[in-house]
């Protein structure tokens, strides 16, 4: 079966644990679609400015932070910053056309009072939003920074909740085309970013888990991040074993200086063999989901050089 | 293994690592926060694991949704809300029990406790949007942390807790979540949904309802009437309890207030956990919170950033290709080649670790470094080694008597 390109969708969902690299694969995710020639939409959901920073060079996290309006940042690529409160006004705005809601003053101690009151209201106008631009396509590709892993559920299953809690209403009635554009395969994809530690790698298994059960959303593929180089060929790795207890095998003068180097790179090959390890329990438990990997990238500055060296590896990977 | 473990800023910056010890154990609470992914739950328990072992203290460490392997090495498999003892071996000194928060458990045991009677109670227990408000929604486990901590500190029978807070959206949810939580029960909006069904009709509560009109024509638009009249109803049987909530939110931000409470925050020295670090610093001095160290986890040992050492590096990747590939003297010249290029890319990363430190404007009196571990902390024997690597270095500012300094 030939698998149609990633960015070939409308919406791509990016999440996974906090500190894996989540809003640099969302970012190079957008950048390689917009180097394609698409018109791409990126949207940070928790407003922290992580997918600022890593567009830093094009962005700034703290000069010019995202804002619910999309900006064009870099020709193709536009960027906004997810506001519930923002997303409800426009989402009134555009389906009630009730003359008297301008008159309510108190409408973000309204908003306040049902996103923290009737459940799924904060969630269904953060999913709704993307979903909405997906549906209306003024921009070829919505890539979402999205929550992470733990709360991402909560978020993509909004729509189901209401379906669920909810008998009539506005909000009933429009989860029906959410429900469309989220369970399309051809349209949606979440994307899943891990590094190869324990726990991003069990919560990432956990998270395919629920996605599966508890949504309708297709798993477009795993982004394992940080992956480190092999430095030494088997023999080589014999070698530098013997050399871990003889540190003079380095050929240096400097006996302390050979330990403690020694000792720097024996730290970093266990590091490896556990990544490596923690690789193959991904890869056994992700069934036919295809996993990207991305290098360790050692002496990229963090910001949009990082971006767009995890986007050129991710072009490669993915065959984008 | 790595035995030192502080970068060039350690001289600039003054550090009390050994007084922390003694700082955690005067406390009587103790709240471990930081950004996802950077180590929060295995750090408490190290610790904890640390102060029971070291001070004749009884040591609670509150976890939330710890990893499995932590779990285990604090044999951990059947623990749930109640509090349960942790073996340490001999010669500890004090005593260390752990307790798994339990979110659904909590919040049953808050309603039972206070609903004004027994009726009340199981009515809003057997409400399906109960359920859904405290299950489904992030901000409900960021109360129940912070009720659970004011239960377990009411009952005495802890010297020090240790909290490693829930996974926020945002770091300092679980700080605001008691005002909020006292805040939406006396809302005007909450009065406003639940006044029809309050006042028994449409015609007594009609000057009310008049004034909640415009509210509720949007609100009826957006959920429904039938889905909101669920929940006036739900929160009608809630706001039975709307004393109890108010005085117990206002009792844990007390708490947290208290000069025998402490905050811990977490990081990595990665650029994001560290900008979130910085602003939860920032934050805790405004709101005028006690800030006990800044705990920077998974640094590289300080052989990465040490000029002789870079330079050997630097000479072995230069390494000329062996002329005969195969021979073991080929093999050993090509080791010290790769051994000098993965010593250079690591000193890279340790290099821009040590530069995103540099850029925080400005350290707690306290800095404690826990270095990278070649494995994962397995077992009980791996958290104290943790935590005794948190305190084995001796410190610029110990080293001066007289200079010692305390937070």
């Amino acid at each position: 079966m030939e698998r149609r390109m990633l960015t070939d969708r409308r919406l791509l969902i990016v999440t996974g644990k906090g500190g894996v690299g989540k809003s640099t694969v969302a970012a190079a995710l957008g950048w390689i679609a917009a180097a394609q020639g698409k018109r791409v939409l990126l949207c940070e959901f928790d407003a922290k400015g992580d997918l600022a920073a890593a567009l830093e060079g094009v962005a700034n996290r703290n000069e010019e932070p995202l804002r619910f309006v999309p900006r064009e940042i870099h020709p193709g690529l536009w960027a906004m910053a997810m506001d519930p409160e923002e997303s409800l006004k426009e989402y009134l705005r555009l389906n009630l056309r009730l003359p008297f809601i301008t008159r309510i003053g108190a409408l973000s101690s309204a908003f306040d009072f049902l996103a923290n009151a009737a459940p799924g209201v904060r969630e269904i106008v953060t999913i709704g939003k993307v979903a909405y631009e997906a549906r209306r396509q003024e921009f070829d590709l919505v890539v979402v920074d999205a929550t992470a892993s733990g709360h991402v559920v909560g978020q993509l299953r909004a729509p189901q909740a209401i379906n669920e809690l909810v008998g009539v209403g506005l909000i009933r009635s429009q989860t029906e085309w959410m429900l469309e554009i989220l369970g399309d395969p051809d349209i949606t994809g979440l994307v899943v970013a891990t590094t190869l530690e324990e726990m991003p790698v069990t919560e990432s298994l956990e998270l395919l888990e629920r996605v599966a059960t508890q949504t309708n959303i297709n798993i477009a593929c795993i982004v394992a991040n940080r992956i480190l180089p092999a430095p030494f060929t088997s023999a080589g790795e014999r070698v530098f074993a013997r050399m871990r207890n003889e540190p003079d095998e380095l050929g240096l003068q400097d006996d302390a200086l050979a330990r403690r180097i020694v000792a720097g790179v024996a730290l970093s090959e266990d590091l490896r063999h556990q990544r490596t390890d923690q690789l193959q329990r991904l890869v056994g438990g992700v069934g036919d989901i295809q996993v990207a990997l991305v290098p360790e990238l050692f002496d990229v500055p963090a910001g949009l050089p990082m971006t767009r060296a995890v986007a050129g590896q991710l072009s490669d990977e993915l065959g984008l | 293994m790595p035995t030192r473990a502080y970068g060039p800023n350690a001289q600039m910056t003054p550090q009390v690592v050994a007084p922390f010890d003694e700082v955690l154990a005067s406390n009587e609470v103790a709240i471990v926060c930081g950004a996802g992914g950077v180590g929060k739950t295995t750090s408490a328990a190290a610790l904890a694991v640390r102060i029971a072992q070291h001070h004749s203290k009884r040591v609670l460490v509150l976890t939330i949704d710890p990893a499995k392997r932590l779990a285990d090495a604090l044999g951990l498999q059947a623990v749930g809300n109640a509090a349960a003892p942790v073996r340490l071996g001999r010669g500890a000194r004090g005593e260390l029990s752990v307790a798994m928060l339990d979110t659904s458990a909590s919040w049953d045991d808050l309603v039972r406790s206070n609903a004004p009677d027994l009726q009340t109670a199981e009515k809003i227990l057997a409400n399906p949007l109960y359920r859904n408000i405290t299950e489904r929604f992030v901000q409900s486990h960021d109360y129940i942390a912070m009720e659970r901590l004011y239960e377990l500190r009411s009952n005495g029978d802890f010297d020090l807790i240790i909290i490693d807070t829930p996974p926020s959206r945002h770091a300092l949810d679980f700080l605001d979540a008691p005002a909020r939580m006292a805040d939406f029960f006396s809302s005007a909006l909450l009065k406003w949904i639940t006044l029809p069904y309050r006042l028994g009709g449409e015609r007594a509560g009609r000057l009310g309802y008049l004034a909640a009109k415009p509210f509720y024509q949007v609100a009826d638009r957006i959920l429904g009437s039938d889905f909101l009249r669920e929940i006036a109803e739900f929160f009608l049987l809630f706001q039975s309890m709307y004393d109890g909530f108010v005085d117990r939110a206002k009792a844990v931000t007390a708490l947290l207030h208290e000069p025998t409470t402490t905050f811990v925050v977490v990081s990595t020295l990665e650029p994001s956990p560290l900008h979130e670090a910085e602003f939860f610093l920032n934050e805790l001095e405004r709101r005028k919170l006690s800030v006990g160290a800044l705990l920077l986890n998974r640094t590289l040992p300080d052989v990465f950033t040490d000029p002789a050492a870079i330079a050997a590096a630097t000479q072995l990747a230069g390494l000329n290709r062996p002329p005969l590939p195969g021979l073991p003297e080929g093999e050993r010249l090509r080791v010290q080649r790769a051994v000098g290029e993965t010593f250079l890319r690591f000193s890279s990363l340790a290099t821009s670790q040590t530069a995103h430190e540099a850029r925080l404007a400005r350290l707690p009196d306290v800095v404690l470094r826990v270095p990278l571990m070649e494995s994962p902390i397995g077992d009980l024997a791996g958290l104290t080694r943790l935590a005794d690597l948190l305190w084995s270095k001796p410190t610029p500012a110990q080293a001066i008597p007289g200079k010692r300094k305390r937070p």
